[in-house]
């Protein structure tokens, strides 16, 4: 690295930058992420799920994409195989966890007013209402919207985000950052595709890969019942990921965290 | 319009930096965001003075250097630049690739006004 933007800094040296205490101007090196308090806070909830050993998962997507039909979903399929509970943001309104609660499992409503995403705190916040004894799997279904949510850490081990077929196939090189972000990527809806022939799902998947991103990309249809099997393998496959790492005392951080940024900053 | 949010953060780690340092207020401060953070370097720009107001950075100026996007290819090894909805890279064209500038939203350096230290005679 380089020794004219100060990206040399690691922890080791940095207490040198932090030296120049003198009256008049000083200039302080810092290279720290700006959402290193978010950043910290989610690293503490992930900490909290992975000595409970839950997988957090993060759901993330436009406005009426499909998102809690998804859950419904899966709900119905999985509850007696799994310990679920869900985590709902929406900026007003109870409704989406009283939907998941008639599918029998628990879940918690955060009403963030006018915020345009979940962060880490509004999380922990939200966990410190829940009973997450015999869970195994945390869904937290981020707020509607395919810009904020990706830059925010929330703790969760991997990102979900839908794309329902009547949006338009060119959506993740239209939202570049969000797709980024992706560990699967659902095209929903499926069952209306018929209906639809300028949307074609090689196209998406297309356009995800030139995000060089290696994603699964998966089609479904949540209330026809088609392709599911296909993504509860999936979450099978995680939650025996999230053991693994549980059991050898590691864990997994979502790509929300910019691998350029942690090449750059001294505080990971 | 999650800048706020972002400009919010900045001025608490800025403040809590002038404070370890025993500064009376800053006058400058650099930070680095690139395309792929999610953050626009104008909105971010605008919201400074909002979140700043009444703090240690009121009347610091925010420079914001804009990080251009750079790949490296995981297939050729070759590293080129980018466009945020094509990292593909530009020697081969394959989409292997990996990010290695232009996600960053970095808080660089913070230039400070210190307090005049009495020195006892």
């Amino acid at each position: 690295m380089c020794d004219t933007c100060g990206c040399n800094l690691t922890p080791g040296n940095r207490k040198f930058a932090y030296k120049p205490v003198e009256p008049g101007a000083t200039t302080v090196s810092v290279l720290q992420n700006l959402l290193k308090k978010n950043d910290d806070q989610a690293s503490h909830n992930r900490a909290h799920f992975d000595a409970r050993g839950i997988l957090a998962v993060n759901l993330m997507s436009s406005p009426g994409s499909g998102k809690t039909a998804l859950l419904e979903a899966t709900i119905r399929a999985l509850k007696n195989e799994f310990g679920l509970a869900v985590i709902e943001g929406d900026l007003e309104t109870e409704n989406d966890a009283e939907r998941i609660r008639a599918q029998g499992v628990p879940a918690h409503q955060i009403v963030t007013g006018t915020a345009c995403h979940l962060d880490a705190h509004l999380v922990h916040d939200a966990l410190h209402h829940m009973n997450l004894d015999g869970i195994d799997i945390l869904f937290i279904e981020n707020v509607g919207n395919l810009v904020c949510p990706a830059s925010f850490d929330l703790g969760q081990h991997a990102n979900v985000t839908l794309l329902s077929v009547t949006e338009g196939d060119d959506k993740p090189a239209k939202y570049p950052v969000m797709f980024r972000a992706a560990d699967v990527v659902l095209i929903t809806k499926t069952d209306l595709l018929p209906y639809l022939d300028d949307f074609d799902p090689a196209r998406s998947e297309m356009h995800v890969r030139h995000l060089a991103n290696s994603a699964p990309v998966m089609q479904l249809s949540a209330r026809k019942d088609a392709g599911m099997e296909t993504w509860f393998n999936w979450l099978r496959q995680q939650l025996a990921a999230q053991r693994a790492r549980v059991n050898s005392g590691t864990t997994r951080r979502p790509a929300i965290q910019a691998d350029g940024a942690r090449l750059h900053t001294s505080n990971i | 319009m999650h800048e706020l949010s972002i400009a919010q953060a900045l001025v608490e780690q800025v403040a809590r930096i002038a404070g370890e340092q025993h500064a009376e207020y800053a006058t400058r401060i650099r930070i680095r965001v690139g395309p792929l953070s999610g953050v626009e370097a104008e909105l971010l720009a605008s919201a400074f003075p909002i979140a700043a107001a009444g703090s240690l950075a009121e009347h610091a100026r925010l420079e914001i250097l804009k990080a251009p996007i750079r790949v490296r290819c995981q297939t050729c090894g070759a590293e080129s630049e980018a466009a945020a909805n094509r990292l593909l890279c530009g020697a081969c064209g394959d989409w292997h690739t990996q990010v290695i500038s232009g996600d960053e939203l970095i808080l660089e350096s913070v230039e400070l006004e210190m307090k005049e230290v009495k020195e006892s005679v």
